[in-house]
């Protein structure tokens, strides 16, 4: 079954001639249970696709279907009981005054489900984390614990989709490692489907099944992870993408231009 | 300067800050000899990688202390120079660019002002000569139009310009010692290997010496061509950057295991597991 479908996708910023189209006409879709990654470099749009799927942007054009129910610019609560957000900056996305347990108390609270106590406990055991981070505030964890507590919020709601926007790049390799593992593992018990932006092919590769590679608010190419782990990319621009992830080199280095 | 004297001696070289429960280490004796090639300098968060960076120029904020054996500069004391000499030396001598253009670059004047400012303050040239320099500055760094990004404004220009802009301010004294903190770690990949080819250019056309910062091991492996790793505020180990494939030091092969790799199926990464004896080690 197809999970999120996505038509045509235009999203525009700004009036007049200061209009910016940051995604000019895509197409995609994500099958349901299937990690997929959208990859690109800063500027592609591939955050913004992300911010009009979850409905934090409500200026978009085209077609956006979840779950097989077709969605508008403003979502109804159900929508967030099904689909959830992980952001980058574990530093700036929980809040700074409340505890553990009153930033996973209140999307129970929102959606009335009841049961705080145990659902609590037992999404904080799933994230690795236990019940004696319960009462702590968010200074008093590492970088790698806040990013747990962020994905426990988006889990709490026991959601089908995760949506995840560069979930470990503000994190230390040793700790990105932990959360990809995490990740994994969450995906594999809940069934979930993700649909993960990263500029950072390798976390792709460990993570998803099938990627899309943009630029410049265009879809370039459609691959699956099997393709990209061979080098098997058809257009110019995913193959310069993929030679420079792998590490500096002088004449690799001269070779590049610039793909509108 | 004697042929042998090497560019800059570290030794024993220590930062603390006072905190209420006594003095933390953030630097807890590094030691290295650095000549006219790259060294990169490898941590993670907290592991005293910047702060060894910043120590060499005395940058170190107060109430921070820097210690050190011996801290010489092309066999100069760096810790006994004056606030005056050191003035001389920052910029002039050993120059540093840091992470973020967005944060180093003055907002309110146009970026070739500012290149030539830094010129004009380390020589005795006219505002003509230096504007000259300026833009023969911003060919060097590979900037198309040197004319008109002369006159932008640095929001007016893309984070990877605005990373050669901070790099032809810092080389236009002509410095003997680049210090590069994480200088394309806020930049796109494609044009992070665009930055590094100018730096590696002018490291080798002007003989300059080099220490780049970061937490990238396979880009610093690549790029540089000697690598320290830091834990804790100390080295565990250094080794050529060919041969970091083969270290040995646990903390140093547990970072490089659970680094994700395009090349390999998917499935859990090593995780580090930290031993207590690294903190000595």
């Amino acid at each position: 079954m197809t999970m999120i479908d996505i038509r045509n996708l235009r999203v525009r910023f700004g009036q007049g001639t200061d209009t910016v189209t940051a995604v000019d006409g895509i197409t995609l879709s994500v099958r349901e249970g299937e990690s997929f990654g959208l990859v690109g470099e800063s500027g592609s749009g591939k955050s913004t696709v992300l911010r009009a799927v979850s409905g934090l942007n409500d200026e978009w054009t085209g077609r956006i279907a979840v779950a097989g129910t077709e969605q508008g610019p403003k979502r109804h609560k159900g929508f967030y009981k099904l689909c959830q957000m992980v952001f980058q900056d574990p530093y700036g996305s929980l809040h700074p005054r409340h505890t553990v347990d009153r930033i996973l108390a209140e999307p129970i609270a929102i959606h009335g489900l009841g049961d705080a106590d145990a659902r609590i406990d037992r999404v904080l055991r799933d994230v690795g984390l236990g019940s004696a981070f319960r009462f702590r505030y968010p200074h008093q964890l590492s970088g790698g614990q806040r990013q747990r507590v962020a994905i426990a919020r988006a889990l709490v709601l026991e959601p089908r989709i995760l949506l995840l926007d560069e979930p470990t790049s503000a994190l230390d390799v040793s700790v990105q490692a932990e959360i990809l593992n995490l990740l994994r593992r969450l995906r594999a018990e809940h069934g979930l489907t993700m649909v993960l932006v990263t500029h950072n092919l390798a976390v792709v590769a460990n993570l998803c099944d099938r990627l899309a590679v943009m630029n410049r608010g265009r879809l370039v190419e459609e691959m699956t992870v099997e393709e990209l782990r061979r080098g098997a990319a058809r257009e110019p621009y995913t193959l310069q993408l993929l030679r420079a992830s792998l590490g500096y080199d002088r004449a690799t280095a001269e070779s590049f231009r610039d793909y509108a | 300067m004697a042929d042998d004297t090497p560019l800059l001696e570290v030794s024993n070289l220590r930062v603390a800050f006072p905190t209420r429960t006594g003095m933390a280490e953030a630097v807890r004796g590094v030691s290295f000899t650095l000549g006219r090639e790259k060294l990169g300098i490898v941590g993670e968060s907290g592991s005293g990688k910047s702060m060894t960076g910043r120590s060499i120029l005395r940058l170190v904020p107060p109430p921070g202390r820097v210690t050190a054996d011996r801290l010489a500069f092309n066999g100069e004391d760096l810790l006994a120079a004056s606030p005056r000499r050191m003035r001389d030396i920052r910029g002039r001598r050993i120059a540093m660019v840091m992470q973020d253009p967005k944060y180093s670059l003055n907002p309110v004047m146009t970026v070739g002002r500012q290149i030539a400012e830094a010129y004009r303050v380390h020589s005795k040239a006219g505002a003509a000569e230096a504007k000259r320099r300026a833009l023969e500055m911003l060919a060097a760094v590979r900037i198309r139009d040197p004319e008109r990004v002369y006159d932008r404004y640095p929001h007016e220009v893309s984070g990877g310009m605005g990373q050669r802009i901070m790099i032809a301010m810092m080389l236009i004294p002509d410095p003997d010692l680049l210090i590069a903190d994480e200088p394309t770690s806020a930049l796109d990949v494609t044009v992070q290997m665009q930055v590094l080819a100018i730096l590696d250019d002018l490291c080798s056309q002007r003989g300059m010496g080099m220490i780049f910062v970061s937490h990238d091991l396979n880009l610093v492996a690549s790029f540089c061509d000697r690598i320290l790793i830091m834990y804790a505020g100390r080295v565990v180990e250094s080794c050529r950057a060919s041969e970091l494939h083969a270290a040995r030091h646990p903390y140093t092969r547990g970072l490089l295991a659970s680094l994700p790799r395009i090349d390999e199926p998917p499935g859990d990464l090593p995780v580090l597991s930290r031993d207590p004896a690294w903190l000595e080690g």
